[in-house]
């Protein structure tokens, strides 16, 4: 039922009420619908083709979050709907505000984050005439959004935002475009909004299909050398509960994908680490040993490493997505479905344990691999993330960037608790770090979150402090400065020699703190471990940002 | 590689032939044929791809075809139990002298006669792929000037 006063507050184009249709303008409409999805907070950047849109929000009860660059909004609601479990929302006008958009949408589905996009749009009279701000958004975002819409009917709105949220959270969760032209946000409809949804192309599967679950833990019980590899997609099942439970009771060695850190506990008997071209060579190496493999929520993607050195391992593929089963390895078992329905059964209905020898020899691989870190004189970036990880507390999050610092985040922060770690995984985007920051600490804002990045990438979306200063976010930002796009450095040295590096060294670095202080954020310079330590603790204990630029080594490797 | 036939049900709405098509161009999956068009009911178009890849890449295909929204169903249509046809047009230098052959030639593959110029004839043939390609095998001596095949359309057979 619609109260009066809420009738005359929101809504200006209100005309009239009949039954539980009440016309209005398509922009309200819009506005009306997100409220309708629960939603309480909008990244975005205005524009000519968004104002309707935005007049709208205005008027509404919904936050909006004014970013930098629009880049920044499809990180900002990537952090924010893995850290809430909601689909984060950006709005974005036309022509350049969707193709700035464009790398934060794909970096949203490489890594299937539940978003909802809606791009304003040129006139409809005017599609196809090239006019100002005009870019063909719903062709150019196809392949990597989970759907698009072009709006051609106001009235097709309220179903479409349906819809688009049901499609963006269910099954394996994605982002979902809404492209709406400029004349669309001004028309009148009728505004119901849909109860039911009915998508006959979209069906998800989400419970597994029992025989197969049967099967695989026949599969699980005769194997001798079994490891469950976890991905990314247990996360976003909310599935590291169940994961946990499963692992112990049938005590089962589990390596993680880079995706996949965060969903078992680091110090847990049964972890054995990150697998992968940059993983732990011990993971690595559990995983060729093996002789069956459990995959859960992970797409066996290139860089895990899994899809070399277990060719002939049997395997046992769990994934919402069926066209990830078999992609790119021969599966013997496959489960389509949703991991935490799964693993629930799978803990049920499993009663053995793993053999002894098999726990024996994985401990035999890890303790061969555990070395002592080598003594390092100068500054050393691996050693100021474990000072991180051991002296926050078990619900903190930490976002690492992309390259040589997301690595030393993700081989020395330990998981405990509910904690949890944030990254590009499967794009690779620079620069996310800060902005998806920003989405995680506003979806979480009572848990510490830290942003790690490197001096590269903080450049390509260094604006974003100023987001952090105006919305008042406790974000400490852990900036290494090795003026140069290190791993890249170390990739053209392994590939053509010593000292062959080309366009990845700043010959002129700004002065960042200089920067984060212009900015209005507090901020200092170290370079030791002593002062990184001293400095990273006392900016716990303020409730405001903090920026820390360490010094690097330019030559300081990865691993 | 086999040819396999695709017979994909989608939502008959604009960009949906886009997103299919954009798929396979994606994926790096050739199609060698696609035909489009209305079925019983106005709101379902069908579309039949078809394409020349190994079993397991026709698999990825089908499931990656299957996460479309815009994709209803995906049935993969085996020749023995389908009906496949194709629609030919072809424009082929015809004269006082070769006129007749080339009606008699038409005659024998059930062609129509569909346009007589002074210098061409068009005809229009329907039927299996293999006739099409013997049908144009036969006419190039005469002089093939224009060309067009509709690539298949397929429906499966009822008691299959």
């Amino acid at each position: 039922m619609w109260k009066a006063a809420e009738l005359f507050i929101s809504f200006k184009g209100v005309f009239y009420v009949k039954g539980r249709e009440m016309k209005m303008i398509a922009s309200d409409a819009i506005i009306k619908s997100l409220e309708r999805e629960g939603v309480d907070i909008i990244f975005g950047y205005s524009g000519a083709a968004v104002c309707p849109i935005y007049e709208s929000l205005r008027r509404s009860g919904i936050k909006h979050i004014l970013v930098r660059q629009e880049q920044s909004a499809a990180h900002n609601a990537n952090g924010y709907a893995r850290i809430s479990g909601k689909a984060g929302v950006c709005i974005v006008t036309s022509g350049p505000g969707a193709t700035n958009i464009l790398t934060g949408i794909a970096t949203a589905y490489m890594d299937s984050v539940p978003m909802v996009i809606i791009t304003g749009q040129v006139g409809s009279k005017f599609i196809g005439k090239d006019v100002f701000q005009e870019i063909d958004t719903v062709g150019t975002t196809a392949s990597f959004t989970k759907h698009n819409y072009l709006v051609k009917n106001a009235k097709d709105l309220p179903k479409i935002i349906k819809e688009a949220f049901y499609i963006a959270r269910t099954g394996r969760p994605g982002p979902v475009l809404i492209d709406i032209p400029l004349d669309i946000q001004k028309q009148q409809i009728d505004f119901n909004y849909p109860t039911t949804i009915d998508i006959r192309g979209y069906r998800p599967v989400t419970v597994g299909h029992g025989r197969q679950i049967e099967r695989a833990i026949k599969k699980i019980k005769e194997s001798e050398r079994p490891v469950v590899c976890a991905g990314g997609g247990v996360l976003l099942s909310d599935a590291s509960k169940e994961l946990r439970e499963f692992i112990k009771k049938v005590n089962l060695p589990t390596v993680v994908t880079l995706m996949g850190i965060g969903s078992v506990e680091t110090n847990s008997e049964n972890y054995y680490g990150m697998v992968g071209s940059h993983g732990q060579g011990y993971a690595n190496r559990i995983i060729s040993q093996s002789d069956l493999i459990i995959a859960i929520g992970t797409r066996i993607a290139d860089r895990s490493t899994i899809s070399q050195s277990a060719r002939d391992t049997a395997m046992i593929h769990i994934d919402i997505d069926a066209a990830e089963i078999g992609k790119n390895l021969d599966v013997d078992i496959p489960v389509v479905g949703d991991a935490k329905n799964i693993l629930n059964v799978l803990i049920e209905k499993t009663e053995f344990t793993v053999s002894d020898e098999w726990l024996r020899e994985v401990r035999e691989i890890k303790d061969s691999y555990t070395q002592g870190e080598q003594d390092y004189k100068g500054m050393n970036p691996r050693r100021a993330i474990k000072f991180v990880s051991d002296i926050t507390d078990d619900s903190v999050i930490l976002i690492g960037d992309v390259g040589q610092n997301q690595m030393w985040c993700a081989r020395n922060f330990e998981i405990r608790g509910d904690r949890r770690f944030l990254t590009s995984g499967g794009l690779g985007t620079m620069g996310c770090s800060l902005p998806i920051s920003i989405g995680a600490k506003i979806g979480a804002p009572d848990r510490t979150v830290i942003s790690v990045m490197g001096d590269g990438g903080l450049q390509m979306l260094i604006s974003e402090l100023g987001v952090v200063r105006e919305n008042g976010l406790d974000i400490k930002i852990i900036l290494f400065n090795n003026q140069r796009l290190g791993m890249v450095r170390e990739l053209q040295e392994k590939q053509y020699g010593k000292g062959c590096i080309h366009g990845v060294v700043f010959e002129h670095s700004p002065d960042f703190v200089k920067i984060a202080e212009g900015f209005g954020l507090k901020g200092t310079r170290v370079i030791s471990n002593e002062e990184f330590e001293r400095v990273f603790k006392d900016s716990l204990n303020m409730d405001e940002a903090f920026f820390i630029e360490v010094t690097v080594d330019p030559d300081f490797s990865t691993i | 590689m086999n040819r396999h036939i695709l017979s994909i049900l989608v939502e008959n709405q604009s960009g949906v032939l886009s997103k299919v098509s954009g798929l396979f161009t994606r994926r790096g999956y050739n199609i060698d044929s696609l035909s489009v068009g209305e079925t019983e009911s106005p709101d379902i178009s069908r579309m039949t791809i078809t394409l020349r890849r190994g079993e397991q890449d026709v698999e990825q295909i089908k499931k990656q075809l299957n996460k479309l929204i815009d994709v209803i169903k995906v049935i993969e249509l085996k020749k023995e139990d389908s009906v496949c046809r194709e629609l030919l047009l072809i424009k082929v230098k015809a004269d006082i002298k070769t006129r007749a052959d080339i009606i008699g030639i038409s005659g024998i593959f059930k062609a129509s006669i569909v346009d007589v110029g002074k210098e061409s004839l068009i005809l229009e043939l329907t039927g299996a792929s293999e006739k099409a390609d013997a049908f144009i095998e036969i006419l190039k001596p005469y002089g093939i000037l224009e060309c067009h095949r509709t690539g298949i359309t397929a429906l499966k057979r009822e008691n299959s």
